[in-house]
Formats: C-alpha cells, structure tokens, sequence
C-alpha cells in the first residue's frame, strides 16, 4: 500500500502537468483573445517560480553563487574574476550568504511542522471516517491498510512541503547549464516517464489480449498465424526494431511540418508515437503467455461443460476464459509499467526516444553525462534525475509485487 | 535429435523472410525513397534533381515490388525491394552512406560485439544462479528477506546509472582500467572487463529475483520431497536435484533476456568507445543512415535466432525427455 | 518397534497454527503393518510425514514423541535425522509420475541412498542396484538403470520408487497412498510386491490409505483417523467383523456393493469440520447417528472392547442397526428393446506427427470401433482402466471431440456431423457430468449464473423469473441451500460441487447424462451422497445414465448393463449380472478378481495379470490382450477376435468363448 501512495503521489505530478493552458495575454474589449505562445500546465503555473527564475548555468544545490568563474565588474574595482551571485537562488539573504545552512535548515523545519500539522488533519479525517463505519474498529486492523498509506503520506508531505517551500528561496538540486532548475526539471520528467508507461500498456493490450486468447482457443491455422506474426515480430531485438521504427517517423514529422502548430504539440505527438511503437514492439510477451494460458484452460471442464451446452465460442471467451486470465493481465501490466519507465531513459540517451526539447529522464541523463568529466565534478543533475527514477520505479516494482502477491492463485 | 535441430532450422527460415518483409515495409512504403533523400539533404538543397540524384546513386529510383518496364525475369529482380531486401539473404548490404560495403564493417565489428556480450551473458547466467541458489537455501530467513529487498533496489536502477557510476568510479577515480577505447588481440581484456562486470552487475537484480522464484517452485515439487526423504543433505538437494530441474525454464527466460543483450551491446559499446556492432548502430542512427539500420535490423534477427537455436540445442542438453525423443 | 505418543502436529496460517493432528498414539511391530485409514484431510499424511520430519515448509510438530527402537526422533538435530531418513526408515508416495526427478537416471537415483547410507560406490553400487531392481520385479535391470523416468510405465516408477526406499534397507517401511495412483491390476502388482517384501525382510510398515480393500489386504492392525484424532485402533479380524466406533460402521455402510442394490446407501451427514472450528466434545458427534449429550461436553476418553481392540467412543452399542435410515429406492421397469442412443463402430483417432516435416506416421488408437446402446431410463457403465478410451468415448459421444468414423443416432437421428444449430438442438438431450468437481466449474461465476448458463444457451428458459424460479427449483432438487445460487464454487467442498454440477447438467432437461468418473475424486461417505442422489434422480425423471468408471463397487451398485474396454474396444458386453456373475472375457475376469475387497475373505482366487496396458499409438497384433492374458494361444496373437454372443444380450471378444 506504501508503494500505491507513492505511486499516487507521482501520478498526481502528472496529471498536474498533462493539464494544459495557454495564458490569455490582456486584449482589449472587441478583440479576439489572444494567446500566448509558450503552453503552459498547470504544474507550471504552480511552480512558476522554479520555472522562471533561471540562472546563467550551472549552480550547486543551495549555492548562492554560480559555478564558474566570470569577470565581474565591481564598481570602484574594476574586473575580477569571482564565482558571481545567483539571481535567484539565496537572494532574500542578501549579504548574510554563510548562514544558507541556519536558513535553510529553519524554513524546512517550518515547513516541516506545517506538514505535520497537514497530516495530523488527513489523519483525523481517516480516523472518524473509519470510526462513522465501524465504531470498534482499530485502524490496524482494518482490510485497507490505512496505517501504511497514513506513514507513507507523512514520509511524502514531511519531505515534499519543505522542498517545495525551500524551492522558492534556493536551488535545491542546483541548476543546469543553462541555468534551469533540476527540480522543475524532474517534475517535469515524471509526467513523460508516466506517459510512456502507461500509454504503452494502453497500446498493447487489446492486442495482446485479444490475438493471445484468439490464438489459444481456436488454435489450428489462426494459431499458426497469430504464433508466425509474434515470433517474426519478437526476433528482431527490440531496440532496433524501435530504432527503425522511430527514425522511419522522424522522416514522417520532418516532411510534416505543417501538422504541428506548436513545437510542445510535435514533442507530445512525437512522445505518443513512441508509446505506440513501445506498444507493438512489446505486446509479444504477454500474448505468447497468454495463449500458453489459454491453451491450459480451454481443457478445463467447465469450458467442456459450457462447450457441451452450444456456448458460441465468443460468448465462452468474454464469459469463461478472460475473467480467469484478468489476474495475469493485471500482472503483466504492473511488472512492465516499469520496465517501460527504464526503457525510455536509455532510448532517449541513445537518441531514439522523445523529442530532445522534451524533458525527460532520458535527455536529463544525457545532458548530465557530460558534466561529469568538467573539474570539479557537476553532480546534482544526474544524482537527481536517477534518485527520482529510482524512486518512482521502485514504487512500481514494490506495487508490481503487491499486485502479483494478491491476484496469483498460486501464491494463495 | 538431428532431426530437432534440422526442424528448427526449417522454423528459422520463413521467420527471416517475415523479418525481411517487415523492414521492407517500414523502410519503403511507410516512407517513399523521396522522403528519405529529403531528410538526408537537409531542407535547404531540396530540389527536384537532388532528390532524383541522390536516389539514383544509391539505387532507390527503381519501382518497389514490380518493374512493369524492364521484361521478364528483370521485371522482378530490377525492384528496390530485390535489389536492397532480398538481397541481404545472401550477405549483400549494399553501401553505407560514407560509401563503406556494410557487409564487410559488420564483419570486422562482430567480433569486439561478440567479445563483451558473450562474457556478459555467460558471467551474468553463473552469477545470478549462484545467488538465487544461496537465497533459496536461506529461504523464509531473514537473509532471503533482505536479499530480495536488495534485488528489488537494484532492479529498479537504471542501468545508465550502473554504466555511468562505474566508469565514474573505477576509472576516474581510482584509475583501474581505461575509461573507454579498444585494443587488437589479447590487450583488449583490459577494455573488456569493465563493460562486461557492469553489464552482470546491472542484470544482478532482476535475474538473481527471477531464478529465486523458479527454485522456490522447484523446491515444493514431489522429487524434492522424495530426495529428502532419502536424507540428502539440503545442499546436495538443491545443486543435484533443484538446479539441473530448474535449468529448462531458466534457459527459457535467457531467450527472453537475449533482446536486453542488444539493448546492453548498444549502449555500452557507444559508452565504452568499443568498435562493435552496437555503436555502429548508434552511429548510423544519429547520422541517419537508412542503409545501415536496415541492414543491423536484418542481422540482429539473424543473431537472435541463431541464439534461439542454441538456446534449443542446449534444452536438449539439460533435459533428456527433448534428448531422447 | 516404531512408538508414537500423543503426536501434534499443526500448520501455521498467518500468525495461527491449526492443529491437524491432535494426539495421536500407536506403535508398530517388526514385521507388521499397521494401516492408518481415514478419508481425505484427516491429518493421515501428515502423520506420515511428521514421523519422517518431512513435514512442508509452513508444519510444524507441536508436542509428542516419536521413537524408532527407542530411540526419540523428534529431539534429534537435522542432520542426525538426515541418518534416518532413507537408512533405517524410508518413504514411498502416492504419486510415481512426480515423486521421481525428470531429469537424473534411474541409476543416479537409487545409487545416492546407497552412497549416502552405505558408502557403496561404483561397480559394488550398480551390482547392488541391479539386484534391487530384480526384487522390485522390473525385468532387464541393467539397462533400466540407465533410462529417465519418463521411459518407464507408471506401475515401473512406483516399482523404481519401492527399490529407493528399500536401498538404505531400512526396519520400517511408511507407504503413503502407494496405489491410489495406479489401475486395479497394478495396484494388485504393487500390493502383492510390498506385501512379499515386507515378509522377506521383516520390517514394519505403516500404510496410509483411504480404501478399506487395499487394509483387507494389507494390514495386521489398523488405526482409524477422523479429523486429527485417532478414533478406533484395532486388529485386523476384530476390525473387520466388529467395528465399534459410528464412524467406522458407517464407512462400511457407505460403501456401495451389489448386496445394496436397489437400496439407498447409509451415509454420513454433514461434513468434516474444519480444522479452524473444531468442536469441543467428540469431533465425530455432529455427524454420528448415535449422538448422546455427553458427546458434545468431553472429548470421548480410550475404552478397551477386547484384547488389543479400543475405541474413543462414549457409545456402548455394537453393530449397526438397520434402523430404517435406508429407503428402497424403487427401480424403474425398463423395456430393453428399445435404445435411444446408439452408437455403432465409434472410431477416435489421433495423429501422430513425428520427424522432420511433421508428417503423420500414424495414429492413436483412443476408440477404435465402439458400439453401445442405451435404453431410455437405464445405467450403462463403460468400465476399464486409465488410458483405455472410455473418457474419449464420452466426449466423442457429445461431439465435444470429432469422432473420425461410425455413427451415434440419438432418438433416430445423426449426431456426427452436425454443426451449429442441429447441433445444439441434440445437445439439449445429453448432458456430462465431469471427474473433477473443482475444475469443472468456472471459479468466477456465481452458482447460480452456472446452472443458468445452459439455459441461455440453448434457450430453454428466456424469462428471466422464471430461469431463477428453475434454478432453485435444481438446487432443491439436488439437496443444495436456497442461497447457494449466489455463493461462488469456492465456498463449497468437492461433494457440494459435484451436486451443482449435476444441477447444471439437469437445467436443459437432457435424457442422457454421461458420468465421467463423478465420484471418484470424492471421500466414500461422500460418494455414497452423491450416488444416492443419481439413482433417486433416475427414479424421479427417467434420466439414462452412461457411467465412465473404472470402480467396479460403483458399477456393482448403479448399472444395469456393462460395458468392459480395452484399448480402445470393447471386449465383453451384457447385462450387468450376466457380466459381475459370470465374466467370460479374461480381462474381465482379471479385473473383477483384482479389486480389493473390504472384509476377511481369503483372496486365493486373484488373477494375476502381468505388466501393464500398452500404448494405444502401437496395439499388440492379434488380440490387444494376449500378451497379459493368461490363457493366451496361438490364435489370440494372430487375428483380432470376433463377436461371440454368449446369451441375447451377452457378447464377448475373445477367441477362447468362440
């Protein structure tokens, strides 16, 4: 259950962010409203802050100061050469800049409180909701396991409040190199990792479930057919078919320019083709074990007994065989979730996953690779963007196996 | 047995002719040759001659399927899809974009390929069963408990992480082996051995949980019941009857594993500065390179079914029922 | 010898241990059996594996001792146990076709009990090993030991399992279900092999078993379990002709037999109760007829009725009374001239592909020219042991498998080859009943919607009122609760689930119902339900009965004509005292000789049939029978016999009777 709020949690960024809007400029009456050109979500509206507020380049986390030394002129001195001040990151300070850490460490603890004070509100709601139902009942032992979802969430808002809260005043995972703020950046990436993973799974489901239980049940010459299309499908090895395929749709969106109005639409549309492509590239998995599945109960007795009565052979499908194949599905689909999630960050190092304006894991990774080998080392990007990774495939693979420990029968 | 072998060799050829179909497909009907000159000049020389040049030196002004103009047997084989599709069956890719044969640069790139991903795969097969093994020993222990926890962690890094933290640490840091290049003949180990440890180390996680699991179900089988009442010693139990039982859908699962070789190959190699057909395929990628995809398109599903054969033959090695009949 | 006292042994769910033995005592002799019998779920197994600290992951002993010579088993350490195990006592199981490794020799895997247990190695090994498999009785030992499991027959894998336990040469034998798993003539194999060794080497041997035919024959002494408690402990002739405790007097009763024919057999009501709710007093008083008050306060204490005889029974009676508890079930007056099903020259034949291309290279024989006709109203069972065609028949007969040639006219009509809507139309007249109750329904369906399901498909009943009214007018009829239409299968025990299947099949109103095998995967008691239920079933709406078994007490009890197949056809036909009192056929006659009985008779008269049923892909020439067949002759190897009509309604096929 700890790993679904997480999960929730990041499915919340998400959202926040698929939501999106364009800022109505100020026209006068009579007019036709006019937009401005850059789409915005509402994910952006609420940390405009992070978005706007960009530096030069590089920054560390909580600097005050850049990262690379540039000719400042000082008035009545001339030039020096000296780390310059951020614009942004530590300004309210102004020139108390070596108590960044009693700072700091004061508003977290503030914001701290506050989410604790948010929680204990949360966690009285849970508690006389829970009691309205059942009066006896102890919230430890109830079916739904809300003392992990309650921790979970108080582990979430104690970390999360003070970030964001702190986020207004520094950088708190630095800048990049051209001076745009890590965390604005990975909030952003969760949304594209999100998409691929669920998109994807969207994508071949129907296929894999309907050509998988199709070829199962009626075997003989749809079998061979169905069998034939998977195995030429699965022996080219993923990425190059996925290669192909995304270089082949390069070519369709270049000669296309038309079709797109702005460049967020190209990079969505470009981001949905590659689901698509995930999709048909790995439905094959799933179908074959669901065919072997089908094929296991299609000798079932009361398939033979349904059989015995004339059941059409569609109606024993829907009716027999696919609610008694849901929980591998449901399975299948969890466990790939983060798979896909993993699969996007190489393809876009390897230059075939989204658009390269699009934020993602992926392009953040790629970005920050280089940054490595500069003296002395940049480590915030990268350390960020996998820490966030990380975390959100763990809560994938933790929900995958909580999933998989509640629906398969053997386990029971 | 013989006869096995020959069958799934027979299997092997219409899946080849569905793979060469397929790339057909995607590489000229789902874009006409005339998009592709496009994109390759860039959007400033575009011209109608350009294009008609730039489709003529490489082959690609001729019909797709079927040359109504050309008589007789021409008026097949005189088609893009004989001259660039049917074509690679025997070995002829035709020319890459910097005018290199491509047959001859996936030949001399085989080899430093082959020279990590086999090593990888074998190395990483030992490591993860060795582990998996132990783990089912100290099943329902604490041990178990916290080495799945671990599996859990460390399959849900990426493996970029694995690649870049490894380089980072062991050659920047401490300086143990080169960061990346490749050497002829036997110097090359020094190369090797650091894709090769990251490579089995980043598939630790997953596989070590997996082969967990396939023990687990092997263990409450009614042998292994019959082999304790025999007063076998656990250990003995699970290295003479457990593992050779658990080999059949541990095979099974490395074919499934073989696509994420590639993946690996294609990353490493182009990490690693190695000559392989992985950064081959990077390279062509970034460059565009249509001749060159398509080709590696072509013999990544020769390798994988050649694998798959093996993987086939090596059933016949672990399990007597296929052997025997 | 061997000395159990006050055994528990529990299983941890969750954070709770359910006790599933519940203090039990015996002890064994050198030199006896002792056979442990109860019915499904009674902790019997677990006895067996608790002795041999072989208990799974999630068992645990609770309390008790367990001494072998003396010496306490249950304080050794795991690996002094280890020295036990497979040396001086060893184990068979019930199942031959799992309990051995796929994929080591025959060879390596007896020679590791010799290894482990007396050092034994290379040639000494394999002369020692060859020898075992001589006493085992498998022919051409050498090369046997270098074969896998799966090229041996399922009464030779028993036979390699037997030759395992024996290697360590152990003093006591435990044998748990060794042949529930096999046919009537292997087991008879098996139990005379055991039996033999048992006496040569003297040792003592615990049998766990469920059949009372397989104790008749086998024990000296026999304890009776019920619910994890040890009821009744008693020697054999005294079991067998005074047995004190209700249980054990209703196990008997149960079991059905041609002397209850017509009858309605005793059962037992209600339920085993599950280990989670045990009831206080006596576990066995819910469901015994000769309840007292006491019985529900105090858990009944040991009384001695005769000399090495007790019973855990506050009730002082002795033999059953027949107190009107069994209804003459009135039996129907059929005119046998007139079949409504007949099925003539049936032929089911399965390609075989092999080689290269796949071709075919010829074909399984599963039915190979069956004819049949049942009456309306009347029992026939298709009797014969696994592998013999008998469940293809019946599946061929609803055209659920294609049948490759013959004819089956149901009420005059043609069934092979009708498609679609014909089809479904003669489907309303037969239905099927299948072996295993918890395959057979569909785990996500509510019961209700599964005896509807027939119904709708063949439009029986449209309105939905009056399907649901016609639902629970089934479920009364087959004994079930009113709420069960909308409780799922899981909720109920295998009999309960045998009942909605029965339910399902009698919702289109069909005058045929083919049994596959309806009981044999159910407890006797419950067995006994079930029958009951067919045969009132039968009484009430005239329903035929096509009964697949290979159960000749069931056959004994239900059927009005019998069919014998044997690979694939049929060899003796006939009214079914024509066919129990005088079988003419040799392999009918060796069947009926094999089955175990369950009293104190003495069993001279057993026909011993060697090896086992060949693989209908390759049938023996001349007569499928002749290289088992005792009276065989030169004729039986060259051609396949003809019909020989005994009496009008008696034919057989064997070239002795023509």
């Amino acid at each position: 259950m700890a790993s679904a709020t997480v999960l929730l949690a990041f499915i919340l960024i998400g959202l926040l962010d698929s939501l999106h809007y364009r800022a109505q400029l100020e026209s006068k009456p009579g007019q036709k409203a006019v937009y401005a050109v850059e789409v915005l979500s509402v994910l952006d509206a609420l940390a405009a802050p992070l978005r706007s507020r960009n530096e030069k380049t590089y920054s560390a986390p909580f600097a005050t100061r850049l990262y690379a030394k540039e000719t400042i002129d000082v008035p009545g001195q001339g030039t020096v050469r000296d780390y310059p001040r951020l614009k942004h990151g530590g300004k309210h300070l102004g020139e108390r800049e070596d108590e960044v850490a009693e700072d700091a460490a004061f508003t977290a603890f503030k914001a701290g409180v506050l989410a604790f004070i948010g929680w204990l509100g949360v966690f009285g709601a849970v508690v006389t909701v829970n009691r309205k139902k059942c009066p006896k009942l102890k919230l430890r032992e109830a079916t739904f396991a809300w003392d992990a979802v309650l921790l979970t969430l108080l582990l979430i808002l104690v970390i999360a409040v003070p970030l964001f809260w702190l986020s207004g005043y520094y950088h708190v995972f630095g800048t990049d190199k051209v001076g745009q703020d890590v965390l604005y950046q990975i909030l952003k990436s969760v949304r594209t990792g999100l998409i691929i993973g669920l998109v994807t799974t969207l994508v071949m489901l129907p296929m894999a479930v309907l050509l998988g239980i199709v070829a199962g049940y009626f075997r003989g010459w749809v079998d061979d057919v169905i069998q034939y299309i998977y195995t030429v499908l699965n022996s080219i090895p993923g990425v190059l078919l996925i290669a192909a395929a995304v270089l082949m749709m390069q070519v369709v969106i270049d000669t296309h320019p038309q079709w797109f109005s702005t460049a967020a639409e190209r990079a969505d549309l470009r981001l949905l083709a590659l689901c698509f492509i995930l999709g048909i590239t790995s439905w094959t998995g799933l179908c074959r074990l669901l065919r072997g599945e089908t094929l296991k109960l299609r000798e079932l007795e009361y398939i033979q007994a349904a059989q015995a009565f004339g059941v059409s052979s569609w109606r024993i499908i829907v009716r027999h065989i696919l609610p008694n194949l849901m929980h591998i599905v449901i399975i299948a689909l969890v466990m790939d979730f983060s798979g896909l999630v993993l699969a996007e960050a190489v393809l876009s190092y390897v230059g075939i996953g989204v658009d390269p304006t699009m934020t993602s894991f992926g392009t953040m990774i790629n970005n920050a690779r280089m940054e490595l080998g500069r003296e002395p080392v940049v480590w915030w990007s990268l350390a960020a963007a996998f820490s966030a990774m990380f975390i959100l495939v763990l809560a994938a693979n933790l929900f995958a196996d909580a999933v998989r420990d509640a629906f398969d029968p053997r386990a029971a | 047995m013989l006869a096995y072998i020959a069958r799934r060799l027979l299997y092997a050829l219409p899946i080849l002719i569905g793979v060469n179909l397929v790339t057909f497909a995607l590489f000229f009907v789902v874009n006409t040759p005339d998009d592709m000159a496009r994109m390759q000049l860039g959007v400033k020389r575009v011209t109608p001659e350009a294009i008609e040049k730039w489709k003529v030196e490489r082959g690609y002004d001729k019909p797709l399927l079927i040359n109504a103009e050309a008589g007789g047997l021409a008026s097949v084989t005189n088609t893009i899809f004989f001259e660039k599709s049917a074509r690679m069956f025997v070995g002829d890719f035709g020319r890459a974009e910097d005018g290199r044969d491509i047959a001859r640069e996936i030949g001399n790139r085989m080899l430093p390929s082959l020279a990590i991903a086999l090593p990888t795969f074998i190395l990483g097969l030992f490591v993860t069963i060795t582990f998996a093994l132990t783990l089912a020993f100290f099943r329902a222990t604490a041990f178990d408990f916290w080495g799945v926890v671990l599996c859990v962690a460390m399959m849900s890094i990426s493996g970029l992480f694995y690649i870049i933290g490894g380089q980072y640490l062991i050659s920047k840091v401490w300086r143990l082996v080169p960061i990346s290049g490749f050497g002829a003949g036997l110097e090359a180990w020094r190369f090797l051995i650091l894709p090769v440890l990251i490579g089995v180390v980043s598939g630790i996680g997953s596989g070590t949980r997996w082969y967990r699991t396939i023990f687990l179900d092997e263990i409450t089988k009614d042998y292994v019941r019959t082999a304790r009442a025999k007063g076998l010693p656990e250990a003995l139990i699970l290295f003479r009857h457990v593992l050779r039982n658990g080999m059949t859908p541990i095979l099974t699962q490395s074919i499934v594993a073989i696509p994420t070789l590639f993946m690996g190959a294609l990353v490493m190699e182009s990490f690693f500065g190695i000559p392989g057909l992985g950064s081959y395929t990077i390279d062509a990628i970034n460059a565009q390179d249509f001749a060159v995809v398509r080709s590696m398109v072509f013999i990544g599903a020769v390798l994988y079914i050649v694998a798959l054969l093996l993987t086939d033959i090596s059933y016949t090695v672990a399990d007597p029922r296929i052997r025997l009949q | 010898m061997l000395k159990v006292e006050n055994l528990r042994l529990g299983f941890t769910a969750g954070k709770k241990t359910l006790a599933a033995v519940d203090g039990i005592s015996f002890s064994i002799e050198k030199g006896e059996t002792f056979a442990l019998l109860g019915e499904s779920g009674c902790g019997k197994s677990a006895t067996a594996q608790g002795i041999m600290r072989l208990l799974p992951a999630a068992g645990r002993i609770l309390e008790g001792n367990v001494a072998l010579e003396g010496e306490p088993l249950l304080s050794l350490s795991e690996a002094d146990m280890r020295a036990y195990r497979g040396g001086r006592m060893a184990m068979i199981f019930q199942e031959p076709a799992t309990s051995l490794n796929p994929v080591l020799t025959v060879g390596r895997q007896i020679g590791e009990v010799l290894e482990r247990h007396l050092d034994l190695r290379g040639d000494a090994a394999t002369e020692r090993m060859v020898d075992l498999l001589r006493q085992v009785g498998i022919a051409d030992p050498e090369r046997r030991l270098t074969e896998y499991p799966f090229q041996l027959s399922g009464g030779m894998k028993q036979r390699v399992m037997i030759a395992i336990a024996l290697a360590g040469e152990p003093e006591l034998l435990i044998a748990d279900e060794p042949t529930t798993a096999l046919d009537v003539t292997v087991q008879d194999q098996i139990l005379d092999l055991l039996a033999k060794i048992q006496v040569d080497r003297g040792m003592g041997m615990l049998l766990i078993t469920h059949d009372l035919g397989v104790v008749a024959r086998m024990a000296h002494r026999i304890g009776v379990m019920y619910a994890g408690e040890l009821v009744e402990v008693a020697s054999r002739e005294e079991f067998f002709t005074q047995p004190r405790h209700p249980y054990t007097q209703a196990l008997f009763e149960a079991l059905p037999e041609i002397s209850r024919r017509g009858l309605k057999l005793t059962t037992i009501p209600g339920q085993v109760p599950s280990l989670a709710a045990m009831p206080a007093g006596c576990r066995f008083a819910d469901r015994c007829a000769h309840v007292m008050p006491v019985c529900r306060e105090v858990s009944p204490p040991w009384r001695e009725v005769a000399d090495g005889h007790s019973v855990r029974c506050q009730w002082q009676g002795s033999a059953a009374e027949d107190d009107g508890t069994r209804h003459a079930v009135t039996e129907l007056d059929i005119d046998p001239g007139k079949p409504f099903l007949q099925v003539s020259d049936l032929k089911v034949h399965f390609p075989i592909r092999k080689g290269f291309l796949q071709r075919t290279v010829g074909h399984v024989r599963a039915v190979d020219g069956v004819s049949l006709a049942i009456s309306a109203g009347s029992t026939l069972a298709l009797v014969g042991e696994s592998g013999c065609g008998k469940t293809t028949v019946g599946k061929a007969l609803l055209q659920l498998i294609q049948p490759t040639a013959g004819s089956v006219t149901l009420g005059g009509s043609e069934l092979v080859g009708l498609k679609g809507r014909r089809l479904r139309d003669a489907r309303r007249h037969m239905q099927m009943i299948f072996q295993d109750p918890f395959a057979s329904l569909n785990p996500r369906l509510r019961v209700g919607e599964i005896i509807a399901e027939g119904m709708g498909a063949l439009g029986v009943e449209t309105d939905p009122e009056a399907r649901a009214a016609a639902v629970s007018a089934l479920l009364k009829q087959v004994g079930l609760p009113d709420d069960a239409g909308d409780r799922y299968p899981h909720e109920f025990s295998g009999g309960q689930r045998q009942r909605i299947a029965i339910a399902r099949a009698l919702a289109v109103q069909p005058e045929l119902l083919i049994c596959d095998e309806p009981t044999s995967a159910l407890d006797v008691s419950v067995q006994a339900q079930i029958l009951n239920l067919l045969k009132s079933l039968q009484a009430e709406l005239g329903i035929a009965y096509l009964f697949i078994t290979h159960n000749f007490a069931v056959v004994e009890y239900l059927a009005h004509d019998i069919a014998v197949m044997y690979l694939g056809r049929i060899v003796e036909q006939g009214r079914a005292e024509e066919v129990l009192r005088s079988p003419r056929h040799p392999y009918t006659q060796a069947l009926l000789s094999a089955v175990p009985v369950p009293n104190l008779d003495a069993r001279a008269d057993i026909i011993r049939l060697p090896g086992e049923t060949p693989s209908p892909a390759n049938p023996p020439s001349g007569c499928h029978f002749h290289p088992r067949c005792p009276k065989a002759t030169d004729v039986c190897r060259q051609g396949y016999p003809g019909v020989t009509e005994v009496s009008g309604t008696h034919v057989v096929r064997c070239h002795l009777v023509a």
